[in-house]
């Protein structure tokens, strides 16, 4: 496996839509983004504003619906893919990881067995090879006693070390990309911060990509590299992690920030809410979708929908008509 | 002074205190097990009190035993053993019908937005419900009450006749908490009443919940597992582990000056928005999960993933006491961390 491409994914104005007796549903608006060779994307929003959507997309996963766009990996556009090949790159060039541990194991089935059939689904190597692979890996991911423990079922396991399982099983074909979607939602803080840790020393040793999905921008403020925060189905800002939290150039993440509690200190102090409710994705707001709710809204931003266009730090752009004058505002 | 969970002498008037409640549950009972296979000591000998238009925050991570003591306050299960007294009457073994009175004066606002209410019901009805149990309007001043109701908690009065499903989560939230305070309780019981929401909602709630406390003099049991969301609500905090309080006292002292290794490591543990103190938040991880609350630990239930633990705490429990002589601020361990190494 030479590596020399440094990106690792391009995605290229990716647009996904569902239709439903209600009218069609315009889950992702025209997303582009890159990952680079062992960085970390996170991608923030609430729910509904595309985030998951668009990365099952990528992996075929979204069978209904109408996609268009480009999604070039390792030299392939995985869009244009066929359902046999896709099944090659899903499990063994990319993987996934999701939010609930408990539904994504199989009840029924052993651990250890779990994570050595993805190995049987995709390389040529006996049984017991691939039992060995599982055990070696529960082992990496911080599993005590891992060989008794391969023969547990996932009832048996804690939320945190089911989500350790995962993240094994994640591993086990060394993937150039792991996709983590809202990987420690499910789990207590404490154990949270064990399994962001976790993510972090497996990416440094297998060298992977990882996209982290999330809705809680505090997750991935001590890990990724590139910060993409979207709304309504669209990147409204993709930034440095520093530019992201220190300067951010859109209404929508200075909102989001402030209505952090313990973001900025004092007990008892007031927040400061992002008023009204995320927008229906069948019937948008015309212009900006974000203007319904946005402090600075002007009359353009009720008419145009803004570009994400390059502003402020290097690397970083917005899709916000005001975008320059957000520079040095108290946010 | 130094009875475990008390007030200072010079705080509002206590609404409510519990003394050494606990609840344990029988598990794996059965036909050929009449005895059962053990019980879980949910909550395990509980000491707090509310004062008048105060909050008291209850942290914990999950299955330390918080949501049990929610339902035990609002008398949903009979406990085991303790005392509850409510505006100074003792309401732990009330009938169902001597309760009625103090449901009153007790409501309770769940996490779940989605299924705490009925989605067969109208939002009127669903908020009107508690008003005609309690028969505290008569029929006719029904529908204005409900009104000024949805309109206190930011909804719109003409909504009443929709149903569930057509709001978001966050307005269902304040569905619940319309219905909580339709018969103008004293106290409300909010467990874990933000973390299904999104972040930007999250702040609406806890913003409208501390204008309604302000406003009507609410007392608040707020529980939750998220210690900035606990942080920017309370007076006073309580962190429980494994069905006992390890720590209590001011708000602030909690914060700045933690005495137990657990609220220690719980508070480096939250998730803060900012690049630099979410580095210092991954190195001080704790070790470890959460014992099964059906065997906890010998001695001290936190020892087993204490990076402070000694012989002593595997062989005696600690008691609640007080802080480095602040009889407000009580701490459950042999060897509580100093000021100086505590401040964050």
């Amino acid at each position: 496996m030479t590596e020399v491409d440094p990106v690792t994914l391009a995605v290229d104005g990716l647009q996904v839509s569902f239709s439903t007796p209600d009218g069609t549903v315009r889950a992702v608006r025209g997303a582009s983004f890159s990952v680079e060779a062992g960085a970390t994307l996170g991608v923030v929003g609430e729910s509904g504003s595309g985030k998951s959507v668009s990365m099952l997309t990528l992996l075929g996963l979204t069978s209904a619906a109408q996609v268009s766009g480009t999604a070039m990996f390792r030299g392939r556009d995985l869009l244009k893919l066929s359902e046999d090949e896709l099944r090659r790159v899903r499990g063994a060039q990319i993987s996934m990881i999701f939010q609930d541990p408990l539904t994504s194991l199989h009840p029924h089935y052993r651990i250890g067995w779990q994570i050595a059939e993805a190995v049987l689904a995709h390389e040529k190597v006996s049984r017991s090879a691939a039992r060995a692979r599982a055990i070696e890996l529960l082992g990496t991911v911080g599993i005590p006693r891992a060989s008794q423990r391969a023969d547990d079922y996932p009832h048996q396991f804690s939320g945190g070390m089911r989500q350790r399982a995962m993240i094994a099983m994640a591993l086990a074909l060394r993937p150039a990309l792991i996709i983590a979607d809202e990987p420690t939602t499910a789990l207590d803080a404490t154990v949270e911060v064990q399994i962001l840790q976790l993510l972090q020393q497996v990416q440094r040793e297998f060298q992977t990509s990882l996209i982290m999905i999330t809705h809680d921008l505090g997750v991935i403020a001590g890990m990724a590299d590139m910060v993409m925060v979207m709304y309504a189905g669209r990147p409204v800002e993709i930034a440095g992690r520093y530019a992201i939290y220190r300067s951010p150039r859109h209404p929508y993440t200075r909102g989001l920030l402030g209505s952090v509690p313990g973001a900025r200190g004092p007990i008892k102090q007031r927040l400061t809410p992002i008023p009204g409710q995320p927008p229906s994705l069948i019937r948008l707001p015309a212009g900006c979708p974000f203007h319904p709710r946005c402090p600075l809204a002007m009359e353009r931003c009720r008419q145009e929908e803004p570009p994400l266009l390059q502003v402020g730090a290097p690397g970083q752009s917005s899709a916000c008509w005001r975008a320059t004058e957000l520079d040095g505002l108290e946010s | 002074m130094t009875e475990n969970g008390a007030l200072p002498s010079d705080a509002a008037p206590e609404l409510l205190r519990l003394t050494d409640v606990t609840k344990h549950f029988p598990v794996g009972r059965s036909f050929v097990r009449p005895r059962g296979a053990g019980t879980v000591r949910a909550v395990d000998g509980i000491s707090l009190a509310v004062a008048a238009g105060q909050t008291l925050g209850i942290v914990g991570e999950t299955g330390c035993g918080k949501s049990t003591l929610a339902r035990c306050i609002a008398r949903l299960y009979p406990l085991t053993s303790g005392q509850i007294v409510f505006d100074g009457r003792d309401i732990t073994t009330l009938s169902r019908s001597d309760l009625r009175p103090v449901r009153r004066d007790v409501q309770m606002v769940f996490q779940d937005p989605f299924s705490s209410l009925n989605a067969r019901r109208r939002v009127g009805s669903i908020i009107a419900e508690p008003l005609i149990v309690h028969k505290a309007v008569p029929r006719t001043g029904l529908r204005a009450r409900v009104q000024q109701l949805m309109e206190m908690v930011g909804l719109n009065p003409e909504h009443y006749n929709r149903f569930p499903a057509d709001f978001s989560g966050g307005q269902r939230q304040r569905i619940g908490i319309a219905r909580a305070l339709a018969i103008s309780p004293k106290l409300l019981i909010c467990d874990e009443p933000v973390s299904a929401l999104d972040v930007s909602i999250q702040a609406q709630i806890i913003n409208l919940l501390a204008d309604l406390q302000a406003e009507l003099q609410l007392g608040y049991v707020f529980i939750a597992h998220d210690l900035t969301v606990i942080e920017h609500v309370s007076d006073r905090v309580a962190v429980m582990y494994l069905g006992k309080i390890v720590e209590t006292g001011p708000a602030e002292a909690i914060y700045s000056s933690p005495r137990h290794h657990y609220t220690k490591a719980l508070l480096a543990a939250a998730s803060v928005p900012d690049p630099d103190r979410a580095e210092l938040r991954q190195e001080a991880a704790l070790s470890g999960e959460l014992p099964s609350p059906m065997d906890p630990p010998s001695g001290c239930r936190f020892r087993t993933r204490c990076p402070a633990a000694q012989q002593l705490c595997s062989e005696l429990e600690p008691s609640l006491d007080q802080a480095n002589g602040d009889a407000d601020h009580q701490v459950a361990c042999h060897f509580p961390l100093g000021r100086m190494e505590a401040t964050r």
